[in-house]
C-alpha cells in the first residue's frame, strides 16, 4: 500500500490546474476527491508522476439551477449531489444514484466530476448522467468545450477528455414530472454494481442506461426504441442488452449479467411508470 | 440490535453474570490502544518481503544486487543468503500420524516457490518506503510449472509440489468405531434411509482488521532479543522462535500489544517474525515489518479448504444408526503450526447434537496444494463438521418427507442422559438441546412461519421464503493434555493464572491467556472480583508478556475462559485460603469458623469480629503478625489442566427470503440460541455470538478465496473478497438456555467460535427450503446470486439432479 514516487501540486484555480498539466505533461493526473486514483497508485496499477491537487478549487463545487437544466460543478461532494433540494426536484434520479455510491465515507470525499473522468464503467454516476442525456464541460487552455454524454465514452476508464482538459461542470436536463428509477444489484452495500440500470421515463420519451455492462457505461437505445414504438416494458426489457458488451469477472458470468440486465430493467421502468 | 434476556435462567447474586461494559473499549475507540505497528523505535530498520508471483516455480536465480543500489537500502537477501540463520525449519506442531508428509518449509524459499505469496528473498532499508521501493529492483528468475488448486487433482499426483515427498498427500487419519467388526456396513446395508452428500467447505480469508505486524528488539548486551507481535500466542510462540532461531528461551522475550483481531490467523508461527528477528540479530538493529492489506490475503493463513463426502444411515422412524465421512483437506503449499490437525479437530463432531450407536467411519485425507497454507480459523474443523451433518440432516429430512426441526428432535441426545459417553468415547458434559430448539423455535416464529411458507412458495411466485435450523455442538475449551497426546499435539492444553493481592488490596491477576479482541481484562476481573467480593475496578489483569507472565499456552479454540478463566477461579481460591489464616491468627479464632463475604472474614457467632480483605493483604505485607511459617504474601499460582473438553451447544435459525430471478438472499431474521454454560458477562456472550454468525454468514453468502486456474489468488483486496459490513446483516436475535458445565467449579463452557458454527449451516438450509419447491437439492458456498441463479436454472434442466 506504498505509491510509488511522485511529486505534488496544488492549483487554485482551474486555469492554473490546466496550465501545471501541460508543464507536467501525459504522466500528470489530476486528484479530486481520490477514492478512485489513490486505490490505483496504492497498488501501483496506476504510478503518476505528478498529482495536481484540484480539491481546493473551490469555485468548481456548487448546484445551480440554470433554466433547463441543472449544473453542477465537477468538485461536488457525492454526499452533496445526494442531498441537492434543487436536484431533489428537478433531478431526483441523479440524487438518488448519488446515495448508492460506495459508502458514506466515500460520498463525503468523492466527487461527481472524479467520477464522471475515470469513467469507470462500474461506477454509479457515468451511466446515469448518460441516461439523463448530461452534457459535460471541459476546460482546456484553449477554453471550453461541451461534450454530450454519449460522445464521451471511449472505452475501459478512458474519455474523450484530452490529457490537458479538465472537467468542470455536469449539466443535467431537468426532469420534472418524469418517472424514474435506479436498480443496483450488488452483493456488498458498499461494492459497485454486478449490474445497474438507471432509467426515467416522462410521455413518449425514455431513457436507459446500464452499469457495469461493458467497458463503458452502456445506453440502452433499443429499450427506448421499443418503448417508442409501443413495445410492453417485459418485451423492451428483453431488449436491456442489445446493445452491452458485458465481460464475466467474479461475481457474474456473461449468460447471468445479460439475465440480470433483463429483469432488473424491467423491474425499473416497472416502477418509473407507476 | 435485538436482545432478549434469558429468562430464569442464570440466577446468581454477584459480579458474575452482570452485563458490564468492556474496560478495554475506551482505548480502543478513541485510538489510544497501543498496537505492534504504534510502537516508535528509532533506528529501526523496515523489512518488505519479495513474494512469488507464482503459484508453482522453479527459482533459477536471485540478483538482490539492484534492490542495493536504491537509496535507503542497508541489506538485501535472497533466501538461500540465510539459510545459515535457522537451527531448523518452520515448526509444525501438530504430526497427526507417525508417517505424515511435512516438507521442509523456511521463512524464505531457496530452490522452489509453492504458492503465490511465498517468499524468495528480502530488504531491509531505513523506511518502509524505500523497502518496498527496493523490491522492484530485485530480478528473480523463474521457471513457471504447473498449478496445483484442485484437491482431487493433488491427490491424483499429476503434478506433485514437493518433489522430496514424491506425492502431494500428507497423511491418511482414520477414526473407525464400531460395536462390532463390519457395524457401519450392516447400519447402511439396512438402514430404511440412507443420503450421501458432497460439499465444499471453500477456502476463507481470515481478514483481521489489524493485518499483522512485527518489531524484533535486540538489547544491547547479553544476546537477549525482544520480539513484538501481532499474535495471539506470545508464549507458543517464544518457545518456537527460540528453537527455530537457536536463541536459548530464557534470552527470548515476546510481547503481544493491542492485537486487532485474529480469528486463528495469528495462531502461527510466520516467516515474517523469524525473519525480523533473524536479522535484528545479525544486524544488531531493531527490525520490524508490517503487512498490507493484499499481503495478508496471500501469506496469512487460509482457513477452511475441504471437501466433504458424509452419508447418514437411518431407520425406518428416521433415527441415525451410522455415519460415514471422507474428507480431503487442504493444507496449501506447507503445513504451518496446527495446518494438519485442523479437519481433525472436527472428526469428533461429525454426528452434531445426536445420539448415535457405536456405528462411526471417519477418514481424512489431506493434500498439498499450491496455495496459501491453511491453518486454523474461526471454529477450525468444527464448523466443517457441523455444516456437514446438519446440511445432511435436512436432506434427509427431506427425504423422509419429514419437517427438519422435528427430525431433529427425534435424534437429539436426551438430557437426561448426560454426562454422556459419546460413541467416540468423549463424555459430553452436559446439553438440552430441545430446551434450546423450542426457545429458538418460539422467538423465530417457527410454526408462522412455516403456514406463510406454504402460502409464499407457490406456482409462479419469484420470492420464495425458507427457513433454516441448526443445531450444534461445540467440542471447546482445548484441551484436555492427556486427550492432546493422544492426538499427537505436540503441547498440553493446561493454563495458568497468578491472583496476588497487593499491599493496598488492589489485585492483580496475571493470565497465561493472551486477548486480541476478545475482553478477557473485564471478563478476568469479574472473576476475580466475584470469588473475592471485591469491585472489579480493583482487579487489574496483566497478560501477553512473557516476561510478566511466563507461564501460558494462550487463546484459541474458545479455551480461554474453560480453562483460563477457571486458573484464576481456582487461584482465588487459594489466596482466599491463605487469607483465613491470617484472619484466623489475627482473630484468635479458629479457620474453620471464619466465613468470608463480601470482602471480609467474620467469626461464625461473634459478628463483632472482622477482618477486611484489605488489612489481610497488609499484614500479609509488612509480614509483623503471620501464623509461624506462613509466607509473607498473599498470592497463589494456579496451573489447570481440564478434566474434559467443554460442550457448548445451541440452536440457530433464520427466514431467508431468496429472489428467483436474481438469485438474491435476504435474511430476513436470525436467531441465536446458544448455551455456553454459565455466562461470565452476558454482554460480551453476546458480542462474541453477533461476530460470530456474522463470519459464519459470511461464509455462507459471501467469503471465498477464489484462485484461478494457475493459482493466482483473484480476491486479494477488501473489493473481491466479500467481508460484510453491518449494512449488509440482518438483526440478528440472541437468546440463551444455561446449562452449567459440572466439570468446573465456575460452570463455564467457552462462546468464541459458536455463532460461526451454528450460521453456515443455518443459512445454506434456508435457502435450499426456500428452493426446496424448484428442485433445488443444495447451493454450493458461498450462495452467491449467480450460484443461486445456476442452481435454480440446472434444477430446471434436470429435474431429478441433486447433490448427489
Amino acid at each position: 500500500v506504498i505509491p510509488a514516487a511522485f511529486d505534488y501540486v496544488r492549483a487554485g484555480s482551474a486555469e492554473e490546474a490546466i496550465s501545471l498539466v501541460g508543464q507536467h505533461g501525459e504522466d500528470a493526473k489530476f486528484l479530486a476527491g481520490g477514492h478512485s486514483l489513490l486505490p490505483l497508485m496504492k497498488l501501483r496499477l496506476a504510478q503518476p508522476s505528478v498529482l495536481i491537487d484540484i480539491g481546493r478549487v473551490s469555485d468548481l463545487s456548487y448546484i445551480r439551477d440554470a433554466g433547463d437544466h441543472v449544473a453542477i460543478g465537477a468538485l461536488t461532494r457525492h454526499m452533496d449531489v445526494e442531498n441537492s433540494d434543487l436536484l431533489k426536484q428537478h433531478v431526483p434520479l441523479l440524487a438518488h444514484a448519488a446515495h448508492h455510491v460506495g459508502d458514506p465515507q466515500v460520498r463525503h470525499r468523492g466527487t461527481i466530476g472524479g467520477s464522471i473522468a475515470h469513467a469507470d464503467p462500474a461506477s454509479d454516476l457515468p451511466a446515469t448522467t448518460l441516461a439523463l442525456g448530461a452534457t459535460y464541460v471541459a476546460q482546456g487552455p484553449n477554453g471550453t468545450r461541451e461534450i454530450a454524454a454519449g460522445d464521451f465514452y471511449e472505452g475501459f476508464l478512458t474519455s474523450s477528455l484530452a490529457a490537458d482538459e479538465l472537467l468542470t461542470e455536469i449539466r443535467v436536463p431537468k426532469m420534472n414530472g418524469a418517472g424514474w428509477n435506479f436498480q443496483k444489484f450488488n452483493r456488498r452495500a458498499q461494492d459497485w454494481a454486478i449490474v445497474g440500470v438507471a432509467a426515467w421515463r416522462r410521455n413518449g420519451d425514455s431513457g436507459v442506461a446500464l452499469v457495469n455492462m461493458g467497458s463503458t457505461p452502456v445506453l440502452a437505445t433499443s429499450v427506448s426504441s421499443a418503448l417508442a414504438r409501443g413495445a410492453s416494458i417485459a418485451d423492451a426489457a428483453e431488449q436491456a442488452a442489445a446493445d452491452a458488451d458485458p465481460q464475466a469477472d467474479l461475481n457474474a458470468s456473461v449468460e447471468y449479467r445479460v439475465h440480470l440486465a433483463k429483469v432488473l430493467t424491467r423491474r425499473a421502468l416497472e416502477a418509473a411508470s407507476s | 440490535m435485538t436482545v432478549i434476556e434469558a429468562t430464569g435462567t442464570q440466577e446468581r447474586p454477584g459480579v458474575i453474570g452482570q452485563r458490564l461494559l468492556r474496560r478495554e473499549d475506551p482505548a480502543l475507540l478513541t485510538g489510544e490502544a497501543k498496537f505492534t505497528n504504534d510502537i516508535q523505535v528509532t533506528g529501526a530498520l523496515h523489512l518488505a518481503v519479495l513474494r512469488s508471483p507464482y503459484a508453482h516455480a522453479r527459482i533459477t536465480s536471485v540478483d538482490v544486487s539492484g534492490a542495493l543500489a536504491v537509496p535507503g537500502v542497508r541489506a538485501a537477501y535472497s533466501g538461500a543468503d540465510l539459510t545459515d540463520q535457522w537451527s531448523g525449519p518452520m515448526p509444525c506442531a501438530w504430526p497427526v500420524t507417525d508417517d505424515m508428509k511435512n516438507p521442509a518449509h523456511y521463512p524464505l524459499a531457496t530452490s522452489k516457490a509453492c504458492y503465490a505469496g511465498d517468499g524468495v528473498a528480502c530488504v531491509l532499508a531505513d523506511n518502509a518506503t524505500a523497502a518496498r521501493d527496493a523490491l522492484d529492483a530485485i530480478d528473480v528468475q523463474y521457471e513457471p510449472l504447473e498449478a496445483v488448486i484442485d484437491l482431487e487433482d493433488a491427490l491424483s499426483d499429476r503434478v506433485v509440489i514437493h518433489d522430496e515427498l514424491g506425492t502431494n498427500t500428507s497423511y491418511t487419519w482414520n477414526l473407525l468405531v464400531e460395536d462390532h467388526e463390519g457395524a457401519v456396513d450392516e447400519a447402511f446395508a439396512a438402514a430404511a434411509h440412507t443420503v450421501s452428500e458432497r460439499y465444499i467447505q471453500q477456502r476463507l480469508i481470515p481478514m483481521a482488521m489489524e493485518p499483522r505486524a512485527v518489531l524484533a528488539m535486540p538489547q544491547p548486551f547479553g544476546g537477549e532479543m525482544t520480539l513484538y507481535s501481532a499474535t495471539q500466542i506470545p508464549h507458543i510462540l517464544k518457545v518456537m522462535v527460540a528453537l527455530t532461531l537457536g536463541i536459548p528461551e530464557h534470552q527470548m522475550r515476546v510481547i503481544a500489544p493491542s492485537v486487532g483481531g485474529a480469528f486463528g490467523s495469528k495462531l502461527n508461527v510466520y516467516a515474517e517474525e523469524l525473519l525480523c528477528v533473524a536479522l535484528a540479530r545479525k544486524h544488531g538493529v531493531p527490525v520490524r515489518w508490517n503487512e498490507d492489506r493484499s499481503e495478508n490475503a496471500m501469506a496469512t493463513i487460509h482457513g477452511r479448504g475441504q471437501v466433504q463426502r458424509i452419508e447418514l444411515a437411518a431407520d425406518a422412524d428416521g433415527k441415525l444408526t451410522a455415519i460415514r465421512v471422507r474428507l480431503i483437506g487442504d493444507m496449501g503449499a506447507y503445513l504451518q503450526l496446527v495446518t494438519p490437525g485442523i479437519p481433525l479437530l472436527g472428526a469428533f463432531l461429525y454426528a452434531g447434537v445426536y445420539d448415535l450407536p457405536k456405528a462411526y467411519d471417519f477418514s481424512c485425507t489431506s493434500v498439498f496444494t499450491t496455495m496459501t497454507p491453511t491453518d486454523a480459523y474461526r471454529g477450525a474443523g468444527r464448523p466443517e463438521a457441523t455444516y456437514a451433518i446438519e446440511r445432511a440432516t435436512d436432506s434427509l429430512a427431506a427425504k423422509m418427507g419429514v419437517d427438519p426441526l422435528e427430525h431433529r428432535r427425534r435424534n437429539f441426545i436426551a438430557t437426561d442422559k448426560y454426562p454422556y459417553e459419546a460413541y467416540s468415547g468423549l463424555v459430553y458434559d452436559s446439553g438440552n438441546h430441545d430446551g434450546a430448539a423450542t426457545k429458538a423455535a418460539e422467538m423465530l416464529g417457527y410454526d408462522e412461519l412455516r403456514a406463510r411458507q406454504a402460502s409464499q412458495n407457490v406456482e409462479g411466485s419469484t420470492k420464495r421464503l425458507g427457513v433454516g435450523v441448526t443445531s450444534y455442538f461445540e467440542m471447546c475449551g482445548l484441551a484436555p493434555s492427556r486427550v492432546l497426546a493422544s492426538l499427537n499435539y505436540s503441547a498440553g492444553g493446561w493454563e495458568a493464572a497468578t491472583v496476588r493481592v497487593l499491599p493496598t488490596s488492589k489485585v492483580q491477576v496475571v493470565t497465561g491467556s493472551s486477548p486480541h479482541g476478545q475482553g478477557h481484562e473485564t471478563a478476568w476481573s469479574m472473576i476475580v472480583a466475584d470469588k473475592m467480593g471485591i469491585s472489579p475496578d480493583d482487579v487489574d489483569v496483566l497478560h501477553s508478556d512473557t516476561a510478566i507472565a511466563p507461564l501460558g499456552l494462550d487463546t484459541y479454540g474458545s479455551r480461554s475462559l474453560p480453562v483460563g478463566g477457571v486458573a484464576i477461579a481456582m487461584a482465588c481460591d487459594k489466596v482466599i485460603d491463605k487469607a483465613k489464616q491470617i484472619a484466623a491468627h489475627q482473630l484468635e479464632a479458629a479457620a474453620d469458623d471464619l466465613e468470608y463475604a463480601g470482602g471480609v472474614f467474620t467469626v461464625r457467632g461473634s459478628p463483632d469480629k472482622t477482618m477486611p480483605l484489605a488489612a489481610i493483604a497488609f499484614e500479609a505485607f509488612t509480614a509483623h503478625n503471620l501464623p509461624d511459617g506462613l509466607e509473607p504474601n498473599l498470592e497463589a499460582q494456579v496451573t489447570y489442566d481440564p478434566p474434559n473438553f467443554s460442550w457448548p451447544f445451541g440452536t440457530h435459525m433464520c427466514a431467508v427470503e431468496v429472489d428467483t430471478e436474481t438469485g438474491h438472499v435476504d435474511v430476513l431474521k436470525y436467531v441465536a440460541v446458544d448455551d455456553c454454560g454459565v455466562q461470565v458477562n452476558p454482554l460480551i456472550v453476546d458480542g462474541q455470538v453477533h461476530g460470530g454468525v456474522v463470519q459464519g454468514m459470511a461464509q455462507a453468502l459471501w467469503e471465498e478465496a477464489v484462485y484461478d486456474t494457475d493459482g493466482n489468488l483473484k480476491t486479494s483486496t477488501l473489493a473481491e473478497y466479500l467481508v460484510p459490513a453491518a449494512s449488509d446483516v440482518p438483526s440478528i436475535t440472541t437468546g440463551h438456555t444455561v446449562t452449567p458445565s459440572p466439570t468446573n467449579q465456575l460452570g463455564v463452557k467457552g462462546i468464541g467460535e459458536a455463532g460461526t458454527i451454528g450460521a453456515a449451516s443455518t443459512i445454506i438450509n434456508a435457502v435450499v427450503d426456500a428452493l426446496s419447491g424448484l428442485g433445488v437439492h443444495d447451493v454450493p458456498m458461498p450462495a452467491s446470486p449467480q450460484r443461486v441463479w445456476d442452481a435454480i436454472n440446472s434444477a430446471r434442466i434436470n429435474p431429478n439432479g441433486g447433490s448427489q
